[in-house]
């Protein structure tokens, strides 16, 4: 049964009387999957291994995690709206190479210069998204390009690693607080803010409208230009603190990161339930898929004898199964 | 009467980017091409043709597979997980010999292809996110199966990346040959045109009986050979396999080539000649920039230019 298909199929009269708990359990499962799933991953890596429930290697996963985790909420307001950014990573290691390259006038330059040139670039995306209908795939590809020539250029071919040398701007990534790092509280704050902000406000809702049915919402009068040149404002912004901060953390603007970042947030966010289609989802299951895959990786980690290159094809194989199960489940619904 | 002005002007703009659609590659290819032979010392000699050639062969190889699979509204972010794939593969069989060891990279190309395929056709999995778990995880595989770069020694293979036919390279004359047959397959098969038909309108392909689900399979597989074949000649050329590095970003040279030639994402119509053009274009471009001491960073940020006018052009328009 195609997409098509299946819309003719539930626009058949609906009866009201069905037994709908099949439904219930397939729709919070495909909501709160990942949660069972990291609550499981979990456990079984605590009885596996005695190294794993450690102080210590919680800290480093929550640590390692919170800059993907930045990055993956702007993306999940992106996907939600039914669209999607590639240009995050890009951003992502411009914005920490502006942020070192501004470092000498203080904290608030190291913050204020990658915002700014990120959220632009994010509005220009934007705009060339909402008013000209360009597909969203394509124009964040020319932006991945983009952003990384004008990193480039900055940085003298990538040969020009700026370093932060103000203790105030190392701080923004270094300071610690009962054990973990400032970025883990800026994004545990950003991310209780974007969950009031998806589903309390009326940006939230007009964010899930346009990704539910993008006609229906200009038919119901949601301004949706403004909504999704905001969504891609956001995404931009996050990805340029996210850089920031890590340029904060490693004391200097490493030029060589962030190649392929966005297809680890772009799984991150699917894993965590949001639908690429649009319309659907939430930044706790993305919080959940970011862990997830943070405690995959620390587990092979911990069986020592596997390589790196294992955990991708944990992490692919992953993110197979996530879809496939979410496509079962959303059918069960439809039924 | 401002009414007709703005009209005739708008009409104006439909017209010239349906022209830029339909020929502004080959224009800026023919641009690019003259202001080389104007400004650039030595570019027209024999050797700098046949570099520029052996390095975009591989491109245009992987380009005319991904025309194909956005041809039918798709998209295969796969293409360079699995020309790395073939690279481990290759040089893993290559104490078989030359000719079982290719074969081996290719079957293995077909295999992720129908994986992605399968998600693709039979589950109803978005394209972008199958073969973005491929990306992922056959990338991941390949390390894991030759975990660094790995020099061999065999000649059949180096002579497959080296030996030259009148003065053509192999490697050059097998993408022209593949860009034949994917037009004539294209134009004159059915298959080409049941292909055009799912991207145009997939319900209605479904209704009028077409094979629907084999055709998108068979599209994903033909996608992951053509890509293994990529990968397995520039091992050839490379004369090492480094499932590492080989391929990255191939998907997105590949996309902007099928994109930059006039294919429309939306699918439903395929031009491998423009693809083919596409390919060109950005290595003459990203070439010209090079030999005029323009650094990487304008070449990308130029490129991400023409992207976007490509895209504008080709964008779906109301009159379609």
């Amino acid at each position: 049964m195609t997409d098509d298909t299946t819309t003719l199929a539930s626009s058949t009269p609906w009866v009201p009387d069905r037994p709908a708990r099949w439904e219930r359990v397939g729709y919070l499962l495909q909501q709160h999957g990942a949660v069972i799933v990291l609550v499981a991953v979990v456990g079984f890596g605590t009885i596996a291994f005695d190294s794993f429930a450690t102080a210590e290697n919680a800290r480093s996963i929550v640590v390692s995690s919170s800059f993907l985790a930045l990055i993956a909420i702007g993306m999940t307001f992106v996907i939600i709206s039914g669209g999607i950014d590639l240009s995050v990573g890009s951003l992502f290691v411009l914005g920490g190479v502006l942020a070192a390259y501004a470092s000498p006038a203080g904290p608030l330059a190291a913050l204020a210069l990658p915002l700014a040139v990120c959220g632009a670039i994010g509005l220009g995306q934007g705009l060339l998204i909402a008013r000209t209908g360009m597909a969203p795939f394509i124009v964040t590809l020319a932006g991945l390009l983009g952003a990384r020539g004008l990193m480039l250029a900055i940085s003298d071919e990538g040969a020009t690693t700026y370093l932060v040398r103000d203790p105030a701007v190392a701080a923004l990534g270094q300071a610690e607080l009962f054990g973990l790092t400032c970025p883990v509280y800026i994004t545990i704050g950003l991310a209780l803010l974007g969950m009031v902000l998806l589903q309390r406000t009326r940006f939230g809702q007009n964010v899930y409208a346009v990704g539910g049915n993008e006609e229906a919402a200009v038919l119901m009068g949601v301004p949706v230009v403004r909504t999704k040149v905001l969504v891609y404002v956001m995404s931009g912004l996050l990805a340029g603190l996210a850089g920031a901060l890590n340029a904060a953390r490693l004391s200097s603007g490493v030029t060589i990161l962030g190649i392929g970042l966005e297809l680890d947030v772009i799984a991150a966010v699917v894993i965590g339930g949001t639908l690429l289609t649009g319309g659907a989802g939430g930044i706790l299951g993305t919080m959940a898929g970011v862990l997830l895959l943070g405690v995959i990786q620390s587990l092979i980690n911990q069986v020592g004898t596997l390589t790196s290159a294992f955990q991708q094809v944990v992490s692919g194989a992953f993110l197979a199964l996530v879809v496939i199960a979410q496509r079962q489940l959303s059918k069960a619904q439809r039924l | 009467m401002s009414d007709l002005t703005l009209n005739l002007s708008q009409l104006h703009r439909e017209r010239v980017l349906a022209w830029l659609q339909e020929y502004g590659v080959y224009v800026a290819v023919g641009a690019l091409l003259v202001f080389n032979v104007m400004f650039t010392p030595h570019f027209l000699s024999a050797a700098n043709f046949r570099t520029q050639l052996v390095q975009v062969s591989p491109i245009v190889i992987v380009s005319l597979a991904m025309a194909l699979v956005i041809g039918t509204q798709g998209i295969d972010l796969s293409v360079g997980s699995v020309m790395a794939l073939a690279a481990a593969v290759v040089v893993l069989y290559l104490g078989y010999g030359a000719v079982p060891a290719i074969v081996a990279a290719l079957v293995a190309g077909a295999l992720v292809g129908a994986t992605g395929g399968a998600l693709v056709a039979y589950l109803d999995i978005q394209p972008i996110v199958a073969t973005l778990a491929l990306l992922v995880g056959i990338r991941g595989l390949a390390n894991v199966l030759v975990p660094q770069l790995r020099e061999f020694r065999n000649p059949d293979l180096i002579a497959l990346g080296s030996d030259t036919f009148l003065g053509v390279p192999f490697v050059v004359l097998v993408a022209a040959a593949l860009t034949v047959v994917v037009a004539l397959v294209v134009r004159r098969t059915t298959f080409g045109r049941q292909i055009v038909a799912i991207g145009g309108n997939r319900a209605a392909s479904e209704l009028s009986g077409l094979p629907v689900r084999p055709i998108l399979l068979a599209v994903y597989v033909i996608s992951g050979v053509l890509a293994a074949g990529a990968g397995v000649l520039a091992t050839a050329r490379l004369q090492a396999s480094d499932p590492t590095s080989l391929g990255l970003f191939m998907e997105l040279s590949a996309i902007t080539a099928v994109v930059v030639g006039g294919t429309p994402l939306s699918g439903g119509r395929i031009r491998v000649l423009g693809t083919v053009m596409g390919a060109l274009l950005m290595q003459l471009l990203s070439a010209t920039l090079i030999k005029h001491d323009l650094p990487q960073s304008w070449t990308q940020m130029v490129q991400a230019g023409i992207i976007l006018v490509a895209v504008y052009a080709t964008r779906e328009r109301g009159t379609r």
